[in-house]
């Protein structure tokens, strides 16, 4: 039994996300492999090197690598897993992208985005925006799985020391060429591994008032910012902000939800958070039947006082 | 260029579904049922590229029990040309709809298939990325933007930083992400007119393939309720429970 862990990085760092997979892999139980398929990425083959319980870091690169396309990906991926039952990912779009093209390449149904590990070929899902809870057993003869990263803790890097293997990628054809990337550019931590996070929904009312009313109390908190769909298909914030059963699924220490009402599909990112305040002027508003500590009032009276007092 | 628009039947997204006290599954019976909201943007994508020319022939294609004739009825009043119905009972694992699908394709040989990027209830984000793999084809995951040129096209994708340029050889699969458009409501006329379009029924057997599951579902429950909160009457009083009662600042 061996499992191989697709990485998630940028050439230069390994994600948060993929220590948070590194767990959940420990516990189905067998000899751990990482894959660091990229272009220029040493740095980041050794941050795997280092992480605990793992057996070897395979590296793999080319250019066709480098934004790990789903095409060139699949198929390096396909071409490893002779050697292994298991494939794993974070529930990343990268991870979200690839696995399933591997999983149809080798005739195996995925098992997405699970939150626990019941045992090597057993686990749990939320299905239905997280409204039930799915136990799942996998019946082919290899598994492909996605984790739902705010489920399990990070790995903490240090205790490995792994051998890094070369591997030669395959070639993929000309399917798909990478453009460009425009990315969000943000100082501040990142939502998936923050630990606060200040969110805004359609109540913010525009661009700037969304930047000029969460801003400044989250960068007293050094909290992350999130957002609501309405936000953001309202263009109050960028896409990446979104939390949510389409958007990112979170589970900070803090959640503060301002003029967020608390639709299902909102619930679904944010509701495993460990304390949630809500703010709104709608008593109401369902949001409050999940937060720890409601304010009935206006956010843009609130904030302010809150970054004040702060 | 001909396009194929898979479409799911699913719970409605205004349902709170619930779970079967048995454990079994979750209760699906009188529950409202709708086209994935995601495969209504996958459908209006469709029908603008035959609006702009780019698309000749639009085909809605559902994998699901005789009730899924809805959705597909949906699609054609939105636009699409013409329907097939796959029918098959119980669970369809995406591995299967994948392979059904890939098998239209093979009849069919559309330039584009434009998927959702989620079905709303079993949330896989599976689909599109394996019936991509099974045709060897180039694959436009996340899409909130789609500009055909000539043998290419080049697809705007929400990715978890923010966004990304891909270009791809056609034929391809797209799946639409929220923010690829926004679906119009079929008129009235329309959906007449959707009555007299052409819906084919096949079955799995008719295209030779397995769809057995091979997920065993060994049981679902509620997920752990929250306790109810309480109501702080200023930031103050807020600011002293977050301090001292649940520490977290
Ligand atoms: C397929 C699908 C997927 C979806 N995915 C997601 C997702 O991933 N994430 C997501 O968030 N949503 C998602 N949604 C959308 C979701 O259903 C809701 O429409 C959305 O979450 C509403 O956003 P909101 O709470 O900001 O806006 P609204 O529901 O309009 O709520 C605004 C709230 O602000 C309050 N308010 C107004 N003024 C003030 C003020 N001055 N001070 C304080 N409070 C005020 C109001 O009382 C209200 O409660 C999805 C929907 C569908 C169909
Ligand atoms: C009545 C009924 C009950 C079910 N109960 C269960 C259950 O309890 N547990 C369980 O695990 N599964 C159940 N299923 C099966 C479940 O529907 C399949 O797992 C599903 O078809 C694929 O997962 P997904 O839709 O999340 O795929 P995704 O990969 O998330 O879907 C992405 C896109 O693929 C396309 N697509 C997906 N499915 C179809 C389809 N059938 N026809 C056309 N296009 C499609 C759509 O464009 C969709 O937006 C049930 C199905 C039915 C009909």
């Amino acid at each position: 039994m061996a499992i191989l862990l697709f990485a998630d990085h940028d050439n230069a760092t390994l994600s948060d996300p993929t220590l948070r997979a590194l767990t959940a892999a420990a516990k189905m139980g067998g000899e751990i492999d990482i894959l660091v398929a990229g272009k220029g990425a040493d740095a980041v083959a050794a941050a795997a090197a280092i992480l605990p319980g793992v057996r070897a870091v395979i590296q793999a690169e080319s250019d066709a690598l480098e934004h790990r396309l789903a095409e060139p990906a699949a198929a390096l991926i396909q071409s490893l897993m002779g050697g292994y039952d298991t494939l794993v990912a974070p529930a990343t779009t990268t991870g979200k992208n690839v696995l399933p093209r591997v999983a149809a390449l080798l005739d195996v149904m995925q098992i997405s985005e699970i939150t626990e590990v019941v045992g090597p070929a057993t686990f749990k899902r939320p299905i239905y925006a997280g409204n039930a809870i799915e136990t799942v057993e996998a019946t082919d003869a290899k598994r492909v799985v996605t984790v739902r990263t705010a489920s399990f803790d990070a790995a903490q890097p240090g205790a490995g020391n792994a051998l890094v293997n070369s591997v030669e990628a395959a070639d993929a054809g000309d399917l798909s060429r990478f453009v460009e990337n425009i990315l969000s550019a943000s100082d501040r931590p990142e939502l998936g591994s923050a630990k606060i996070i200040v969110s805004g929904g359609r109540a913010l009312g525009s661009d700037e008032k969304f930047q000029s009313t969460l801003s400044p109390v989250a960068d007293k908190l050094g909290a992350a910012v999130g957002a609501s769909r309405a936000a953001v298909d309202s263009g109050y914030a960028p896409n990446d902000l979104q939390v949510g059963q389409t958007g990112k699924v979170v589970a900070p220490e803090l959640y503060i939800a301002c003029g967020i009402s608390g639709a299902i599909q909102h619930l679904a990112g944010m509701k495993d958070s460990k304390v949630i305040v809500a703010i709104n002027t709608d008593e109401e508003a369902p949001i409050f039947q999940v937060a720890d500590y409601g304010l009935v009032g206006d956010l843009f009276e609130v904030l302010p006082q809150l970054e004040a007092q702060l | 260029m001909k396009v194929l628009v898979p479409v799911k039947r699913v719970v409605d997204h205004n349902v709170k579904i619930r779970v079967k006290a048995d454990g079994s599954g979750v209760d699906l019976a009188n529950v409202k049922m709708s086209m994935n909201p995601f495969d209504e943007i996958a459908v209006e994508e469709a029908v603008r590229l035959k609006e702009s020319g780019a698309a000749s022939e639009i085909v809605a294609v559902s994998v699901g029990p005789a009730q899924a004739q809805d959705v597909l009825r949906t699609a054609l009043a939105m636009g699409a040309d013409r329907a097939i119905l796959i029918t098959a009972e119980g669970t369809v694992e995406p591995l299967a709809v994948a392979k059904l699908l890939a098998a239209v394709v093979r009849e069919e040989n559309p330039g584009l298939v434009v998927l959702g990027k989620q079905a709303i209830d079993d949330d896989c984000n599976q689909t599109g990325q394996m019936l991509s793999a099974l045709l060897g084809w180039s694959q436009g995951t996340f899409a909130s933007k789609v500009e055909i040129a000539g043998e290419r096209a080049k697809i705007t994708r929400e990715v978890d930083g923010g966004l990304q340029a891909i270009d791809i050889s056609l034929p391809a699969v797209v799946t639409a992400d929220l923010r690829l458009n926004e679906p119009r409501y079929a008129s009235l006329p329309n959906i007449m007119k959707a009555k007299k379009k052409p819906l084919d029924q096949k079955t799995p057997a008719d295209f030779g393939v397995d769809i057995a599951p091979r997920l065993k579902v060994l049981g679902v429950e509620e997920p752990a309720g929250r306790a109810a909160g309480v109501k702080v009457g200023s930031v103050s009083e807020l600011l002293d429970k977050l301090r001292n009662e649940a520490a977290v600042i």
